[in-house]
């Protein structure tokens, strides 16, 4: 076993922002114009009705002390650099220079309203991203309009709607047919757009039943939204009937590929008679995610349902790139513009970078690493594989449960979670909802993280099994080593006590102490 | 000890168990006790409520328990770093009775443990009274109560979350205490029933990191799917609604209170019958076409022939496949033993007709496909 790292967060108990400095503060002393200037560009440069008339409420402190402030901020973080097999959401690094790339003037300077002559560069990448996920998945045309994965799934409810309203047959297609261990966004985006959803349930092989689904699909389904793998790290390899059972009712087909990584290159969606399929792009393709960045979820569908995308669309017309609005049956917008090109020019690079052949190694290498993990994890008194039963390798990730050793001390998933950053490893992930196996974990090594980083998290959790047994209270109680202790959920439930702005949050300050006023 | 703090009751049934070791399905009635014995059985119940209460002494020394005398729980929790406290001795008579009188006397405190199995956790809920607070450390055959904690030493984890960390606890008011009849049971059929609901303590799953977000709350999703049921009502139907929380969210949603433990019956937006008998639903169905609205029986899935008699085969026949309506939530569902629901109704080829697949309505407009297997 490896040595747990010794680590303990920087903690710098210091006022919000908008609390620190004092008036008259300021980063920079910028001098008035001269009288040149003034007379050269004029004085009202904003129109009055646009001027504001009152001051903004920023903080008045120097530069120095603003630096000074986010970098201890950044401190009290882990740094998204660590060990983090956060399992559904593909960790990977996000390259410096494709972060630079997205820096240049070319890109960074330009706005989508400038005349497409003026965005060929940009539209070029675009068109060939485009072309390189048309060859991962068989489909005809992607966009990237949709800003996260959950979005491209509302984007695909949105085309089938569009699709079976211009057939005359939205009154009939009421129905999306999904697995319940699909990610909540398929049934919740479903539902958004007006369908009603029916969920399968996972049945003996880990995975749900062919006769599930044909007594599911009728004329009735709209579409079905599927993953596979899902979280369990099953491989379903009766998706090709399943497709076909579902076209045969005449339902459209929607592949969700969040779960992509174990299968990149290997497989392809059209091929196996998907309509349509969704990547998303700050997992899989390495462009950043979450805190580091907007996401994008690049939707890809047949020529078939191609009309009905939202607008615009990039072309290639000649040698000549072009913004494509005259879609009449376009289904109208998911998001402004066309996507969060920063992200998109940042999985250009990761893709150009990998090539097809790195693209295919990386599946090997996140699918072995999973299995390797498996075989460790196993060997771990108190862990248990969700479906012992399926002798079938798990593909990229493992659904796992802790329910022998929190039947045994007490101690459960979430606890485990906080004592993880105790050790600098970033916490786990453990399930979407329902859970279907007790005190879950679902770790993904994907292809980035060495052996050694794998030992070292595998023996982090060993370690955290033997706290549980020896001193359970310690375990309870932690993170110990954080710059913040355990945070009591509870907050969370009472909006009192949280606000996303500092405008909210005095907001609801006046609002308690006139509520204590009027009590008094 | 904080004065906020819960005061715990401990009653123990120190013959729980013991006919499970020795294959007679349970320990029911004073007869069987003594087959037990006969066959060689060694009471178990005692040693594992010192095992829970062995955990809650580790974690949180000195904690006051209320404890019934001698082998009905003080007994048991001898040399323990507890404040126990005993109740005054009582005439023990080796039954059900003594669960009965035990717990009447811990009626004081806020949350009442007991040992035991399915009995008493009936005997304790009715001694208490409705909505009163339990928590059951698993001692018994039959346990298909939700008033159970997984282990003796996850209650003990339970139990000292409650005093030392209470924010980890919550709290579900609607726990069925389900029993089974013994005799059936040994006799090869599984016929639990509900028994009524109790409040009991439960590890709180906290919000997860960043991605979790608030899960729908299982009542929320049955009140939406009920309201759906309600508005979607055929003029001149008659509806017989199914015991449980799950179908009672249908009364609910119409303004009534159900029954919960019988079966009741609307038409036309009006409560027609309440604990109805099954002659009384013959004869309120008359002609008329009927639904019948039925919950899921927790962990074993039973649809028909649990504690729902009262619907007879000729009533579902009548109703046939397509006017059976499930209302389940997805949790629910999600942690049956398997992912499967039964029928027994009685008529074998009736719970072959019912065989197949089934939509259970989880919420509105959201809905689980369950294969359905006669029992």
């Amino acid at each position: 076993m490896t040595r747990p790292p010794e680590f303990h967060a920087a903690k710098w108990n210091e006022p919000v922002v908008m609390e620190l400095g004092r008036p008259g503060g300021r980063g920079q002393h910028f001098p008035a114009p001269e009288d040149e200037i003034r007379s050269a560009v004029g004085i009202d440069l904003i129109p009055g009705e646009m001027a504001r008339t009152d001051r903004p409420d920023l903080p008045e402190i120097t530069e120095f002390e603003a630096q000074r402030h986010y970098l201890h901020l950044s401190q009290m973080t882990l740094g998204m650099m660590g060990v983090s097999l956060f399992g559904t959401c593909t960790m990977k690094y996000n390259s410096k220079t494709a972060e630079f790339a997205t820096l240049r003037p070319e890109l960074a300077a330009v706005h989508p309203y400038q005349h497409p002559d003026t965005l060929q560069g940009v539209l070029q990448i675009i068109h060939d991203m485009d072309g390189m996920l048309r060859s991962l998945s068989g489909m005809d045309q992607f966009i990237f309009q949709a800003g996260g994965g959950a979005n491209a799934a509302y984007t695909m409810a949105c085309v089938a709607r569009a699709y079976w309203a211009d057939k005359g047959m939205l009154g009939q297609r009421t129905e999306m047919v999904t697995s319940v261990q699909a990610h909540p966004c398929n049934p919740a985006t479903a539902a958004a757009a007006g369908f009603k959803v029916v969920n399968l349930p996972l049945e003996e092989n880990g995975y749900p039943s062919l006769d599930a689904l044909r007594a599911a699909v009728s004329g009735n389904t709209a579409l079905i939204m599927i993953n596979n793998p899902d979280d369990m790290g099953i491989y379903n390899p009766e998706i090709k009937e399943w497709v076909r059972i579902a076209k045969e009712a005449g339902a459209l087909c929607f592949y969700d590929h969040a779960n992509f990584n174990g299968v990149m290159g290997k497989l392809s969606a059209r091929e196996l008679g998907f309509d349509a399929c969704m990547f998303m792009l700050h997992k899989t393709f390495g462009a950043p995610k979450a805190g580091g960045g907007p996401a994008v979820g690049a939707f890809g569908c047949s020529d078939e349902l191609a009309a009905y995308l939202p607008t615009p669309v990039v072309v290639k017309a000649g040698d000549r790139y072009a913004l494509d609005e005259d879609r009449p049956k376009s289904m109208g917008k998911i998001r402004e513009y066309w996507g969060n090109v920063p992200q998109v020019v940042k999985a250009y690079a990761w893709t150009r970078a990998m090539g097809a052949d790195g693209i295919e190694l990386g599946a090997d290498i996140s699918v072995v690493s999973n299995n390797y993990m498996d075989k460790r994890l196993a060997e771990i008194p108190g862990l248990a594989i969700s479906n012992p039963d399926v002798s079938a390798r798990r593909m990229e990730m493992t659904r796992w449960s802790l329910g022998p050793i929190a039947e045994e001390t007490g101690i459960g998933t979430v606890d485990f979670a906080n004592r993880m950053a105790d050790y600098g490893i970033d916490p786990w992930w453990m399930s979407h909802e329902p859970w279907i196996v007790a005190e879950p974990f679902t770790p993904e090594p994907g292809e980035l993280w060495s052996k050694e980083d794998i030992d070292l998290w595998i023996d982090v959790v060993a370690k955290i099994c033997e706290e549980a047994r020896s001193d359970p209270e310690m375990v309870k109680s932690a993170p110990h080593n954080q710059a913040i202790a355990q945070v009591k959920g509870d907050a969370f439930e009472d909006p009192a006590k949280w606000a996303m702005t500092w405008r909210a949050w005095k907001r609801k300050q006046e609002a308690a102490d006139q509520g204590k006023r009027g009590a008094a | 000890m904080p004065a906020e703090a819960l005061t715990f009751g401990l009653v123990v049934n120190p013959i729980a168990g013991l006919g499970g070791a020795v294959g007679l399905k349970g320990t029911d009635g004073p007869g069987t006790v003594a087959e037990a014995l006969d066959r060689g059985a060694v009471p178990r119940a005692g040693e594992r409520v010192r095992r829970a209460f062995a955990r809650l002494a580790d974690r949180a020394p000195g904690t006051l328990v209320r404890a019934a005398p001698g082998k009905l729980a003080a007994g048991w929790l001898e040399g323990l770093d507890l404040d126990v406290r005993s109740l005054a001795p009582i005439e023990v008579s080796g039954t059900a009775r003594d669960t009965r009188v035990a717990a009447q006397a811990l009626t004081g405190c806020d949350l009442v443990v007991f040992g035991g199995g399915d009995g008493t956790a009936r005997d304790v809920t009715a001694s208490l009274g409705p909505g009163r607070a339990v928590l059951g450390i698993p001692c018994g055959v039959k346990m298909h109560s939700g008033a159970f904690a997984i282990s003796p030493e996850a209650a003990g984890a339970l139990l000292s979350d409650l005093v030392t960390s209470p924010d980890r606890i919550g709290w579900d008011d609607g726990a069925e205490i389900m029993d089974i009849d013994e005799a059936a049971l040994r006799s090869g059929r599984i016929a639990p029933q509900l028994f009524g609901h109790a409040r009991v303590p439960v590890s709180r799953k906290r919000m997860q990191a960043s991605k979790g977000g608030p899960s729908t709350l299982a009542a929320d999703a049955l009140a939406g799917a009920a309201r759906e049921l309600v508005e979607g009502m055929s003029q001149g139907t008659l509806y017989v609604i199914g015991p449980g929380t799950s179908t009672g969210a249908v009364l609910t949603a119409m303004g009534a209170t159900p029954s919960m433990l019988g079966i009741d019956a609307v038409r036309d937006g009006r409560v027609v019958a309440r604990d109805a008998t099954a002659e009384e639903l013959e004869a309120l169905a008359g002609g008329a076409p009927v639904r019948i609205v039925l919950g899921v029986t927790g962990r074993q899935g039973f649809l028909l022939g649990r504690g729902n008699q009262q619907i007879t085969p000729s009533l579902i026949a009548r109703a046939g496949p397509e006017g059976l309506i499930v209302m389940a939530s997805e949790d629910k569902l999600a942690t049956l033993a398997q992912p499967r629901l039964w029928v027994d109704t009685g008529d074998p080829e009736l719970d072959q007709a019912l065989s197949g697949y089934l939509r259970v309505k989880t919420g509105r407009g959201r809905e689980t496909m369950m294969r359905v297997g006669a029992s």
